[in-house]
């Protein structure tokens, strides 16, 4: 790993960004009777921190229904993310996507997705326009333990392996689909170790480490600029909330159980590594904690005060080009 | 077939050939138009025993089409449909206008979530932030001894989506002009081939060219009674309207073309004039094309219509095997004649 000071207060600051992102933005989301559909990243920060850092603006995600940290880590505005959580018009989506489906092409973000699995072959395809277009970008998948058992996962490894496409598959596995726990969901030992089934290197890393998810995201990404092919990664990392705000997660996993992690929390092992070192002050990461507080207070505030969109605006973006007039005739609509 | 809309050009090629030569056209007009799907080319990855192209397609709709533009843009996919008409989805989302081939529309369960929840909604849900010049082609039409998984019309279910669009070409004309719009369209486009089609010839402008979306035609012009015909249907209605002729009944003959759009107002048209509907459809009836066409004219031309708006369309059922009742399950010039005489209660 060779991060300099700014790469470092970088990673940091992207996670208690996320971290804040989560604290605050799920529960203000809720208050506003918005949705229910809202799934907490917290606790997983270092995953799409440590792999967004190696990659530009020009390079694609797709994501997952559990995706704030991936927007955040891409470079996607929580201020914009914000408003497109209260369904504003001012969202990257206009208020047609929320939490499920938050997207901003200029930042190569192809969208959380509310379909487990289901934008794993979209990255495969951003990939293969790469290649096609020889232009140098990579593409990560992001998903879960969950979206490891579906077919569609299995089907996009072993096609991005014959085509040796600039893709990464990373498998965030924080333990449980819903609450099904990944022990009994995951045949093999480990995720990664299905890399093998496709000829591609699996690689297990600790996903609460965001030094270990950043270097094997380095190597992966290399390899895949390189046209050497796809890498598999499994991030061993754990949701500290429940599938959604509203299951209490100690129905199905114990007190001990969460503490442990806890105990490992991300940013804590962060401070704990670069404190000592000396380079980084305690002082200077809790002025990025009480920013990224204060960037989360702007973000209500600017998504408060933002446009609802104009029920008219139900018709539009449905096609490029397409009538309207056949998506309400005859429905006796109100607008 | 007559047509209203035909141009000029007197060459003939088949259907299968109206196909082959928009693909090749339309690759050789943008790099950055893709093909994919499953044995496209055949024999891939033999390139050293000097296998380039075994099959061309299972239809021989893309034969030549690697040796021309290589493995880079025909791409031969293993048998992954989610897999790679995701990644067409991916593909064409970020920059590139790929064309995925789904060998038969029957398989469509398979890969139904990406076209459903990616291709359909991607532009809806990221507010317009992206395009998906996305054209998938597929295979319909019973008739063939194919039995219930490789014979079924599912146009209707795509016309169900909104974010797609659909059309279904009746002759080797509408089969290139169609399908270079549905290339160059901004929108995933499903392009429906019936089977039963691919050996009809007729005239075709070599010159690329483009025929709406979301437009029907009239193919033969009357005044008794509207036959609105789907795909190989069109020349089903085509041909007991001759019938129908012989014995002094004119009907008008509408080749509905568009799926998603749907050219009511065409209809409706041809509906005020003769006041009688039959729709021709090789797809089963409930909630069907057939059924929506119907109840649009019930709704919007009431006033003008002397009978029920009517439909001939496959029976409720799989597609069954035995010619024996295959042939019975198909709409047949005779149950449209059957159908024509009993509106006009003859």
């Amino acid at each position: 790993m060779e991060l300099d000071r700014h790469g470092l207060l970088s990673l940091y600051k992207t996670m208690t960004t996320i971290r804040h992102f989560e604290e605050r933005g799920i529960p203000e989301t809720g208050q506003r009777g918005m949705s229910a559909s809202v799934h907490s990243s917290a606790g997983q920060e270092a995953v799409p921190t440590g792999m967004c850092a190696n990659l530009s603006d020009d390079d694609y995600i797709g994501s997952t229904h559990r995706g704030h940290g991936h927007c955040i880590a891409k470079g996607v505005d929580p201020k914009l993310m914000m408003a497109e959580l209260f369904g504003r018009a001012t969202g990257p989506n206009k208020g047609k996507g929320g939490s499920m489906h938050i997207s901003d092409m200029s930042k190569g973000m192809l969208g959380t997705n509310g379909v487990v699995g289901a934008s794993i072959p979209l990255a495969v395809g951003a990939a293969l326009t790469a290649k096609v277009k020889k232009n140098g970008k990579v593409a990560v998948a992001f998903f879960g333990d969950g979206a490891s058992s579906q077919g569609v996962l299995h089907e996009s490894m072993n096609l991005a392996s014959i085509w040796k496409l600039p893709v990464i598959f990373l498998c965030e596995n924080n333990g449980y689909a819903m609450s099904t726990p990944s022990e009994y969901g995951v045949s093999t030992t480990h995720v990664s170790d299905r890399a093998q089934g496709y000829d591609m290197p699996g690689i297990n890393v600790d996903g609460m480490d965001v030094f270990a998810v950043y270097d094997a995201s380095a190597q992966a990404v290399a390899r895949a600029r390189a046209g050497e092919g796809p890498t598999l990664i499994e991030a061993q990392t754990y949701r500290y909330y429940g599938h959604t705000v509203f299951d209490n997660p100690l129905t199905y996993r114990s007190q001990e159980e969460e503490d442990h992690w806890r105990a490992r929390d991300p940013l804590k092992q962060f401070r704990d590594v670069v404190i000592p070192q000396g380079d980084i002050t305690a002082e200077e990461l809790d002025r990025l904690d009480a920013e990224a507080e204060a960037l989360m207070e702007e973000a209500v505030k600017f998504a408060d005060e933002s446009p609802l969109p104009a029920p008219v605006e139900l018709y539009d973006d449905v096609y490029v080009d397409y009538p309207v007039d056949m998506m309400k005739r005859g429905v006796n609509m109100s607008v | 077939m007559t047509t209203t809309l035909q141009t000029t050009g007197t060459r003939e090629i088949q259907f299968r050939e109206a196909i082959n030569e928009c693909l090749r056209q339309e690759m050789e007009l943008d790099e950055n138009v893709i093909i994919m799907g499953e044995e496209i080319a055949g024999g891939a990855g033999r390139e050293e025993q000097g296998v380039e192209d075994a099959w061309g397609g299972p239809f021989r709709t893309t034969v030549g089409l690697i040796q021309q533009f290589g493995k880079d843009r025909v791409l031969d996919t293993p048998l992954s449909e989610a897999a790679f008409i995701g990644a067409a989805i991916g593909a064409s989302s970020t920059g590139l206008r790929a064309v995925a081939e789904l060998m038969f529309v029957d398989f469509i369960g398979v890969c139904m979530d990406q076209l459903v929840n990616n291709a359909a909604k991607m532009r809806y849900m990221f507010g317009g932030q992206v395009k998906v010049p996305f054209t998938m082609m597929t295979r319909i039409g019973a008739g063939f001894g194919a039995a219930a998984q490789h014979s079924e019309s599912y146009y209707s279910i795509f016309s169900h989506f909104p974010g797609l669009k659909g059309v279904c070409p009746s002759d080797a004309y509408t089969a290139k002009g169609l399908l270079t719009a549905c290339i160059r369209d901004d929108d995933p486009v499903v392009f429906f081939e019936h089977k039963g089609l691919y050996g009809i010839s007729g005239p075709v402008p070599e010159e690329p060219y483009v025929l709406p979306l979301g437009k029907a035609r009239t193919v033969r012009e009357g005044t008794d009674v509207t036959l609105v015909g789907i795909s190989k249907m069109t020349w089903t209605a085509l041909a007991a309207a001759e019938e129908l002729a012989k014995e002094g009944i004119n009907c008008e003959v509408i080749d509905l073309l568009s799926v998603s759009p749907i050219d009511y107002d065409h209809i409706n048209e041809s509906v005020q004039k003769t006041h009688r509907l039959i729709v021709v459809d090789e797809d089963t009836p409930v909630c069907s094309m057939a059924s929506e066409i119907c109840s649009r004219v019930a709704e919007e031309v009431f006033d003008y219509l002397d009978a029920p708006p009517s439909r001939v369309t496959a029976p409720h059922t799989p597609v069954p095997y035995s010619r024996a009742m295959e042939n019975e399950y198909m709409p047949n010039e005779t149950r449209v004649i059957n159908t024509v005489k009993k509106l006009l209660n003859l």
